[in-house]
């Protein structure tokens, strides 16, 4: 299997990071490159094997459904990079 | 005072012979004479440091008695700390005041620890050389030339210099033993679960783990001490009984079964390296100890797993950033996707998107199977290995690094090299277990090896028991970089 620079720009396109051509060229060359390594998986005979998806084998745990945490939203949104009457603001979504 | 070890510091503290402020301003003063040369550190910020230690020095006027009460502790800027900046390395949070502490930090300040300050790193903890953070690289105190090692380059520097007694790491992959390892200090990276990640910047969820980072192995007991602990607001933070990590320290090591993994003196293994080892098991030796051979065969596939899993894991939580309730926004857009791209676009640098980008694609339809669910299969046959290994030996012993400190520029431009410098330490991440790094030797050049041991789940006691036997007969942890500006 070898990335495309059609495909550089497809994955770029669904991780929401602007790419130029030339970009996507470098990115295809060093992609490329660490799938070389990657491939290696492929040749592991990994048939009954249960995935493991988490460092330990433990369950997860459930709390109490209450409410634990105190209304910081004014602090948090000190830090928004825009905001009004407590709404944060991004571009239009909706005509 | 500043090659005392935490627990000198601490008693100097508790006898009145130097107050908190007193000491945290001489490593200030070092800090401020050596990061120009060093750039350990992101955010130094006397004041917050100084009015730390005024906290502590009333709580040591009022006769309080904690182990590390008044001692200053760097902090690796991936950790959030109320009211301070809190960049991870990127250009992202370049200016992100965090609103909050990490469990971590808050465990710190009970404690009564004093920050010193963020010190610097890979950006969001990608990268073994430190050459990736926006705030430029970190040096190796040891050699300007050479990389300290990553992601957390600017901990294990700023203690090798002894800008602070000790700091505090991240590990995804070895970010804590690998800069430990090339810049002579000691690190422990503890079982997946024992520290919470509640405030840590994530990277590789399944993965991350914090921990201690000082000369000794002895420091660093007294740091897992505050740093373990269940913690509720981490969903995957263990609910297990409080340790006290320096219970074992002194235990002789008689009869102790060294596991010495085949693959681990295999090809790629530095000769000067090898020497180092070999020379650190003749040690043992001495010591009592008995050196077993076992293998864990899969061991060479860590690495390819390893960049299917925290790249996918990556790209979710990377998602986050987003330009909407904190971190940098771009200037110009002309609708919401155009935000998204652009903003992102310019606040990851190249290897944090290389890596979203090959998050997002073995996560993307059609290749799950392929490598997301095959890495997955195999990190369990990774894990197997280790069980097996630990049925015959008590702990296992290896390099740390294939090489001492590598080059600024040797490796950069080559992701797939740069990756595999990571082949010892990225198994045990995987595999979820405790694993350390201690100093052992120097190269040719005078750059500093280092020495892994690595122990069954929960094992921390016992790790840090046999790297303190070590260094009771050694002095590798003791030696310092010389500067002719510092004080």
């Amino acid at each position: 299997m070898a990335l495309t620079l059609q495909d550089i720009l497809h994955i770029a396109r669904l991780a929401r990071i602007r790419v130029t051509e030339t970009e996507a060229e470098i990115a295809r060359g060093q992609l490329n490159g660490i799938f070389g390594l990657i491939e290696q998986m492929q040749a592991v005979d990994t048939a009954g094997v249960e995935p493991m998806s988490h460092a330990l084998d433990v369950s997860q745990r459930l709390r109490e459904d209450r409410v634990s945490e105190p209304d910081r939203r004014e602090k948090f949104q000190a830090i928004a990079p825009a905001v009004e009457n407590g709404l944060y603001l991004v571009p239009r979504v909706i005509e | 005072m500043i090659d005392h070890s935490l627990k000198q510091l601490a008693d100097a503290l508790a006898a009145k012979q130097i107050s908190g402020t007193e000491l945290a301003t001489l490593f200030l003063d070092r800090i401020e004479q050596l990061n120009p040369r060093l750039n350990a550190f992101i955010t130094v910020d006397r004041e917050k440091t100084l009015s730390e230690a005024k906290l502590a020095d009333a709580r040591l006027a009022a006769g309080e008695t904690a182990p590390l009460l008044g001692v200053p502790v760097a902090h690796k800027d991936i950790f959030c700390a109320d009211g301070w900046r809190t960049t991870c390395g990127s250009k992202m949070l370049a200016n992100f005041i965090a609103p909050y502490d990490a469990t971590v930090i808050a465990r710190f300040k009970a404690a009564g620890t004093v920050s010193l300050g963020k010190t610097n790193m890979d950006e969001f903890a990608m990268g073994s050389s430190n050459e990736t953070s926006f705030f430029g690289p970190v040096k190796n105190p040891w050699s300007d030339a050479a990389v300290p090692g990553g992601s957390s380059g600017g901990s294990a520097a700023a203690v090798a210099a002894r800008m602070a007694p000790a700091a505090t790491g991240t590990d995804t992959g070895g970010s804590i033993r690998q800069p430990a390892s090339l810049c002579g200090i000691s690190g422990l990276k503890p079982t997946y679960g024992v520290c919470s990640r509640y405030g840590m910047v994530a990277f590789a969820s399944s993965l991350d783990q914090a921990g201690p980072m000082a000369p000794s192995a002895e420091d660093c007991a007294l740091l897992l001490n505050v740093m373990a602990g269940f913690d509720e607001r981490d969903s995957t933070s263990l609910q297990r009984e409080a340790e006290d990590y320096t219970r074992d320290l002194d235990k002789p090591l008689a009869g102790l079964r060294i596991g010495l993994p085949r693959e681990f003196f295999a090809e790629g293994l530095s000769a000067e390296v090898a020497q180092a080892i070999e020379a650190a098991i003749a040690e043992y030796k001495k010591l009592g100890a008995q050196t077993v051979e076992v293998s864990l065969p899969n061991m060479g596939l860590s690495v390819p797993v390893y960049y299917v899993l925290a790249p996918a894991e990556a790209s979710s939580n990377l998602s986050r950033f987003d330009g909407v309730r904190y971190g940098h926004r771009a200037s110009d857009y002309k609708d919401l996707l155009d935000m998204y791209e652009k903003t992102r676009a310019e606040g990851f640098g190249a290897e944090v998107k290389r890596r979203i980008l090959i998050g997002t694609y073995v996560l993307s339809h059609g290749y799950y199977d392929a490598y997301y669910l095959q890495a997955q299969k195999i990190r369990r046959l990774i894990a197997a290995d280790f069980a097996g290994a630990f049925k015959e030996c008590d702990v296992i012993l290896g390099p740390t690094s294939p090489t001492p400190a590598f080059d600024f520029g040797e490796k950069a431009a080559d992701p797939v090299a740069m990756y595999l410098s990571d082949i010892y330490t990225i198994a045990v991440n995987l595999a979820g277990l405790p694993g350390m790094s201690i100093p052992c030797g120097f190269s040719g050049s005078g750059r500093p090896i280092g020495l892994q041991l690595i122990g069954d789940l929960f094992a921390e006691a016992k790790l840090l028991n046999v790297a303190h036997q070590y260094q009771l007969q050694t002095d590798w942890h003791m030696r310092m970089p010389r500067f002719p500006e510092s004080i």
